[in-house]
């Protein structure tokens, strides 16, 4: 009823290719984006800024990394949380050796590193595919913790091997460090993930995007069609790596604010991908709704028996939310097995017909 | 698009409502636990955690709380994963904690620099960082009564005592099995500098934290080196899978020496081959103290605590009732200190700072004998205490030595060095302001 694109017309193809073709939804985008803007910032308090929503972004940011080399390019990667230690540590090398240039400066150029670091590690995607290609993966991410802990350089030769975020500005006010406060954290993990998701979907809907997903679905059939195989899965490789070395620079310099090498362990290059699997492989959507479920659920769900006034001892309730989210993963797949940005769609298209399914 | 919308909007009001300050109730002094029951590590975690909750629990129970403030006492669980730590941290942060016990190196790190703007003071007890026991640099954290550093001279002491002298180390070969971490590196610039000095050859088995349960490829190597001691860092799964391995090879139990923190139960699942292993500690272990009675009596026979009956007295459940002692004096002084009944944050980092637990006051206490006296300055956050070594008899813990001083000379300037270049490295590390209170 509400949702419908009765009457609006298209007279041209830029139009009709549009990212939101129909005006509700581009309502919805410009209401999301107002409420992250404002009424988030405004209304939550530093709790659900600084725990709640700056890690769902960070976290969404490297599912869309991850999503961007498993989803649209079918390559399997268990790397991710490798890459993201690339960046994080790229991040902090350049920000101790250069300190006076600004951080964000150097949040996006670690990037640059992760990509070259997984440009590296997608070289043998050209020959093995699946799961021997998540071996390979594997093998960079042990790599590259391995690395974490054993190249003291990379740690300034701190004796306790961790990275500390020292405090940094951006037009004089703190973004990094204790004396940062979570609007500011927060607007700036907001703006580097609008900016980064709105590049991800200019680049999944041209020509780059068509070859990756091209080579997804039948990478014969795409050779034969004219695309180069290993420029195509390199530059899948390296933009994804981008992806995560920046949200894993985020996510020690304005989450954390220091970390052990332990933070970039094979656990989080699984949960990255439970993200991935769980939101819709191939749909950046998806990559925040699986951040969300993955993450933002079982908070909600510890603080869910305290609301209702009940009490229940802190490890109870943690195996209660284990068990619970275990179970609403099973749920949703077993309800929509392409993830939940497919259940979003199907949602959208019942919306659509409502009130006369047919 | 208005589903979507609805979501977001509940989840931001379940998530905020679920963690709002609650109405602070009259004279309560609020303390966090973050504790670990769960997961990989829940081994350690939960005997330090029944520890701690229980002796304040007593304390409630007897006393009241502390001075005529009642303490509320929270759980948040974090798995001693850094994530949780830190949502943890978040969460508690707003509710005027007086203190934070991380229980895990990777929680305090990050930590540390907060504390000095949140005033909240950190206590990382015989962990954490090292260098946090300099107060000039540190004036927020607190890591009594020792550092690794501390722990590792004292092993080294011991087996110079074992060998006729230190002298006597000279061509030995001392193995050292860790957990490739913050925490099991941490010695190795003492641990080499002290082979070089001392002339024994240094062995190193790194294990990394996701094959903690599979040391078997550590132990050939160890085998084949024929080390004459091993010395052990580690925690969780690595310890009581470390001590099987060695019972394996037949490594000789009495010259494995590890530091403070194996328990009952990683030695209990190694059975025989256990017997004769050694740790250093700093407490008594058993129930043989008038507050161990209490607890016995107030908490668990009445049901108010989590622990199996038979796990009192467990050297980590007595770790927990240590550290819960510290926590308490901590908010004792600052209440002296201050002449106020409810205490924040910086008031209990001004008690930490006097903190003066003598033999007459753990007398008081109903600890006497369970640990020596320990005394924290403006300058010295740890105390540097001597600690025992105890000897594992294939049931329980023996005490086996006496206490053995730590190497200050050649602690003291890697202490120095190490929280200088820390304040250095982390460009705008504030200088103490915070004044410095005479003893009470």
């Amino acid at each position: 009823m509400f949702y419908r694109e009765a009457g609006q017309f298209k007279t041209n193809y830029a139009a009709d290719m549009a990212v939101f073709p129909i005006l509700q939804d581009k309502i919805g985008i410009a209401l999301i984006l107002t409420l992250a803007l404002v009424v988030i910032p405004l209304a939550g308090n530093a709790f659900f800024l600084s725990v709640v929503m700056i890690p769902f972004l960070i976290f969404a940011l490297a599912s869309i990394g991850l999503n961007l080399l498993t989803g649209y390019t079918g390559l399997l990667s268990l790397g991710t949380a490798g890459f993201m230690g690339v960046g994080a540590f790229a991040c902090y090398k350049l920000t101790t050796i250069f300190p006076g240039v600004n951080i964000i400066v150097w949040i996006l150029t670690s990037g640059l590193f992760a990509a070259a670091v997984g440009v590296f590690f997608g070289l043998p995607s050209l020959r093995i595919k699946g799961f021997y290609l998540a071996v390979a993966t594997l093998a960079a991410q042990f790599f590259l913790q391995w690395c974490f802990i054993r190249i003291p350089w990379l740690y300034n030769y701190n004796v306790s091997g961790a990275i500390e975020v020292p405090t940094r500005t951006l037009f004089g006010i703190p973004v990094t460090g204790p004396n940062a406060s979570p609007e500011m954290r927060y607007y700036v993990v907001l703006g580097i993930v609008i900016l980064l998701t709105w590049v991800a979907s200019n680049l999944v809907h041209g020509r780059i995007g068509r070859s990756w997903m091209a080579v997804r679905d039948m990478d014969i059939a795409a050779e034969l069609m004219g695309i180069k195989l290993l420029p195509t899965k390199l530059l899948a490789f390296a933009v994804s790596s981008f992806y995560c070395g920046v949200a894993g620079a985020l996510m020690v310099f304005l989450w954390y604010g220091g970390a052990e090498p332990e933070v970039f362990s094979i656990n989080q290059s699984f949960l990255i991908l439970f993200m991935v699997i769980i939101g819709g492989l191939g749909s950046l959507t998806g990559s925040f709704f699986g951040a969300a479920l993955i993450y933002i659920l079982p908070i909600v769900l510890r603080g869910a028996p305290s609301l209702v006034g009940l009490n229940i001892g802190a490890a109870t309730v943690e195996h209660l939310t284990f068990m619970i989210v275990g179970a609403l993963i099973i749920f949703f797949l077993i309800v929509e097995p392409h993830g939940l940005a497919r259940l979003w769609q199907t949602g959208k298209q019942k919306l659509r017909v409502w009130p006369f399914p047919y | 698009m208005v589903r979507k919308l609805s979501t977001i909007l509940a989840t931001a009001v379940v998530a905020s409502a679920a963690f709002a300050v609650p109405a602070k109730a009259q004279d309560s002094v609020y303390v966090p636990l973050f504790t670990y029951r769960t997961g990989p590590f829940s081994g350690s975690g939960i005997p330090i955690a029944n520890g701690m909750r229980d002796y304040l629990t007593m304390l409630n129970e007897r006393d009241g709380g502390i001075g005529g403030a009642k303490l509320i006492l929270e759980e948040c669980e974090t798995g001693y994963d850094t994530k949780k730590g830190v949502e943890c941290y978040e969460a508690v942060k707003g509710k005027n904690p007086v203190m934070i016990n991380p229980w895990s190196t990777g929680i305090t790190l990050p930590l540390i620099p907060r504390a000095a703007v949140d005033k909240i003071p950190i206590l990382s007890m015989a962990y954490g960082l090292s260098a946090s026991a300099d107060g000039d640099t540190f004036p927020w954290i607190f890591n009594p009564p020792n550092t690794y550093w501390d722990g590792l001279s004292m092993i080294i002491k011991y087996i110079g005592e074992q060998e006729g002298g230190l002298d006597k180390l000279k061509g030995k070969k001392i193995g050292y099995v860790y957990l490739d971490a913050g925490f099991g590196r941490e010695p190795l610039p003492l641990f080499d500098q002290l082979s070089r000095d001392l002339g024994f050859e240094l062995k190193l088995y790194p294990v990394p934290a996701d094959s903690m349960q599979n040391q078997s490829s550590q132990w050939l190597s160890v085998r084949r080196d024929r080390p004459d001691y091993m010395v052990m860092y580690g925690w969780g799964a690595l310890n009581p899978t470390a001590v099987k391995e060695a019972a394996k090879i037949n490594f000789p139990m009495e010259k494995f020496i590890s530091i403070w923190w194996p328990g009952d139960d990683d030695l209990r699942s190694a059975g025989a081959g256990g017997k004769g292993f050694k740790t250093l500690n700093w407490h008594a272990v058993g129930t043989d103290f008038p507050a161990l009675q209490d607890i016995q009596k107030l908490v668990v026979d009445k049901g108010l605590s989590q622990a199996q009956k038979n796990t009192l007295g467990e050297v980590l459940y007595n770790r927990g009732v240590y550290n819960s002692m510290l926590i308490a004096e901590g908010i004792r002084n600052a209440q002296q200190i201050t002449g106020k009944k409810v205490v924040t944050g910086e008031d209990v980092r001004r008690g930490l700072e006097t903190l003066d637990l003598n033999e007459a006051r753990l007398k008081e206490l109903g600890l006497e004998g369970f640990a020596g006296p320990i005394k924290l300055t403006c300058t010295d956050h740890n105390g540097h205490r001597p600690a025992f070594m105890q000897q594992w008899d294939g049931e329980k813990w023996v005490k086996i030595s006496e206490p053995i001083e730590p190497m200050a000379d050649r602690v003291k300037p890697l202490l120095e060095a190490a929280a200088k270049d820390y304040a250095e490295k982390s460009t705008g590390w504030p200088k103490r302001t915070e004044p410095c209170d005479k003893q009470s």
